[in-house]
């Protein structure tokens, strides 16, 4: 413990440095207002910056992009209060009860409780990351390449069970993203594969493009044709305080969102959308009036709020401690790092205190920056929302052009870009998830050469993927996923997600 | 279409080799997903026959979307030998002006604004390498 205080220190005496004091107000102010823009989700807007960063030292870079990230959890909140539009989709939970109080006269209390729940949550997040990370890395050092493969299995698995769709949708979509990752040249043996004589292909399908054109171009795609723009209100600042009531019936659900926000954020998938989902179906589940959500239940907005805000830092303890990203945000800021020539990972932590614990450090600093930014400047912002959307959507699509071609100035990423934008919308409209394809793009790599050298070990037997403690235990995990799942569907019982209105849309 | 994917990806592994179980090749992971890609995009199409048909989906929003990727096309295939603010200018204009209809001034304003605007932002604050396109504009 007192160890951990003083790397905590060694973290301020970085994150209060000027320089990086800035960067993560800086972050956090692009993150609040990418956030608050729809079709610009923190991805598209790490992304985009990715290229701004590799001029800086590897402390500024991951504190500038951890500030969009967070950032734009708080931002995507005030969008979906004021004009019922989630400015990225793990505020879609928001929109319904948050607009409703908006309509009830109530948009300022909605926005207070929302950015002090995400500020809770954020603070008491970075605390368990603090103490989870460290353990976690030194737990890694025992993986080997079949733990690795156990792990990354588990993981798709989870994130098959754990999203909105349906399991083999969301299944297939991964297997699309590990197929696509096994583009360019096979590391191990130098075999081209499946570049189709195109260069820029030999280093394989860039993550940024993948990512920006499912996202980011897809969204446009889908919303720049809309015939009748929101409205947007402008909430007073008197308005902001929430009723003493509205307190009490928040505390419990900004707890709740808070610790499940966390624990779901360090699964692989697009924790803080599933999260925000799970905490608004437990938050209705529990309440002894589920018949006010959808009409201005406080407990709607301080769960999802708190719980996505909460996902977002555990999604780093996977990142910082195992070097594995648990979603495609996660996997742009690796690839942040290791432009930089640092390698995440079990070693991280020990070689790089002043990393690890600076950005942790400044994620206490970014909470706060993030709380005056979004109670006093509330009114500031949405200013912003009032433009047009007929200007707004092609300034979007120019900063997608812009950050997609300034990661390795090439035209080919952008045709990626432009290709995977078609296959998002395409597969938006059909109701498939897009997310696992960015995952299995990225652990592809990964999980080909942990498969390949497992079987290098043990002489091509598939055992040894069940036969070492770590490995099998993670195996067992997927097994018992799998089954139970195949007993919700014999037996009729209805499917937990169901239960907890994950598979519900918003506006039900 | 997923199957179809899966078996069009299997037929294109056939050419890279498959190694042996204790040496697997560079075939050896692209075949196994292929095969996965094909079950799994059966499996979606039986059970996908209890879902909305094909026909049911409304795709109102289609030309604008046709309209705007032809925009980034163009962007693709401009901004080396145009320039950034060239092409970002001329996409501005033709999204901004002729497909939303927008009164020239704020369209030139826009165009103008967002082009240099971002230039100067990445690539002289920031030092984002991006092309400068014809004479250096």
């Amino acid at each position: 413990m007192v160890e951990t205080f003083h790397n905590l220190m060694l973290g301020f005496s970085v994150a209060l440095a000027p320089d990086v004091l800035m960067y993560a107000v800086i972050g956090c102010v692009i993150g609040t207002l990418v956030g608050m823009l729809p079709g610009l989700g923190p991805l598209a807007g790490i992304s985009m910056l990715l290229p701004a960063t590799f001029g800086m030292s590897p402390v500024i870079a991951i504190v500038l992009l951890a500030g969009v990230y967070y950032g734009a959890m708080y931002g995507g909140s005030t969008t979906s209060i004021l004009m019922r539009i989630p400015g990225e989709a793990a505020s879609v939970m928001t929109c319904i009860d948050g607009y409703a109080m908006t309509q009830n006269g109530r948009a300022g209390a909605a926005l207070f409780i929302a950015a002090v729940g995400s500020f809770i949550a954020g603070t008491v997040s970075v605390v368990a990351l603090m103490l989870l990370a460290p353990w976690l890395a030194t737990f890694a050092l025992r993986f080997g390449p079949p733990e690795y493969s156990a792990l990354l299995c588990l993981g798709l698995l989870v994130l098959a069970y754990m999203s909105s769709g349906s399991i083999p949708k969301t299944l297939a979509m991964a297997v699309l993203g590990l197929f696509l990752g096994m583009i360019g040249i096979d590391s191990m043996s130098g075999y081209s594969r499946f570049s189709f004589g195109i260069n820029d292909l030999s280093d394989g399908l860039g993550i940024v493009p993948v990512a920006v054109g499912l996202f980011g171009v897809a969204e446009i795609l889908l919303t720049a044709g809309q015939e009748f723009p929101p409205t947007v209100q402008k909430p007073k600042m008197r308005e902001l305080l929430p009723t003493r009531q509205e307190c009490r019936d928040s505390a419990l659900p900004i707890a709740r969102g808070t610790v499940l926000g966390f624990l779901i954020g360090i699964i692989p998938g697009s924790a803080h959308i599933i999260s925000s989902f799970v905490s608004y179906g437990v938050e209705r589940r529990l309440s002894k009036h589920p018949e006010r959500f959808g009409k201005g239940a406080v407990e709607g907005v301080a769960g999802p709020e708190s719980a996505n805000n909460s996902a977002a830092c555990g999604a780093f303890v996977p990142m910082l401690a195992l070097g594995l990203p648990s979603g495609p945000i996660t996997a742009v800021m690796l690839a942040a790092l290791m432009v930089h020539g640092v390698s995440p990972g079990p070693l991280m932590i020990q070689n790089q205190p002043e990393l690890f614990w600076g950005f942790i450090a400044s994620m206490y600093i970014g909470n706060v920056v993030l709380l005056i930014l979004n109670l006093p400047l509330v009114g500031l912002f949405v200013n912003l929302l009032r433009v047009p959307y007929s200007y707004l959507y092609p300034l979007v699509i120019v900063f997608c052009l812009l950050g997609v071609y300034a990661v390795a100035q090439s035209v080919v990423d952008v045709w990626i870009m432009l290709g995977m934008g078609v296959l998002g919308y395409g597969l938006r409209k059909l109701d498939f998830e897009a997310a696992p394809i960015v995952l299995g793009l990225i652990l592809a790599p990964i999980l080909e050469q942990s498969l390949r050298q497992s079987l290098a070990m043990s002489s091509g037997s598939y055992a040894i993927l069940v036969t070492r403690p770590i490995s099998a235990t993670l195996f067992a995990v997927a097994a018992l996923l799998i089954a139970w799942s195949l007993v919700s569907l014999f037996t009729k019982k209805k499917d937990w997600r169901k239960e907890v209105g994950l598979a519900e849309q918003p506006g039900e | 279409m997923i199957a179809t994917a899966g078996a069009y990806a299997g037929w294109q592994s056939r050419k890279l080799p498959l190694g042996s179980l204790d040496n697997p090749g560079p075939g050896y992971m692209p075949l196994i997903l292929a095969t996965l890609l094909f079950v799994l995009g059966l499996v979606v199409a039986v059970a996908g026959r209890q879902s909305q048909p094909l026909a049911q989906i409304r795709w109102p929003e289609l030309r604008h979307a046709i309209a705007i990727l032809g925009t980034c096309a163009f962007a693709a295939l401009a901004i080396e030998p145009l320039g950034y603010r060239l092409t970002v200018a001329i996409m501005l204009v033709f999204l901004v002006g002729v497909i939303e209809r927008k009164p020239p001034l704020p369209v030139i304003l826009v165009a103008a604004g967002m082009s240099l605007g971002s230039y100067w932002l990445f690539a002289t604050l920031l030092k984002v390498p991006l092309p400068p396109g014809l004479f250096g504009i």
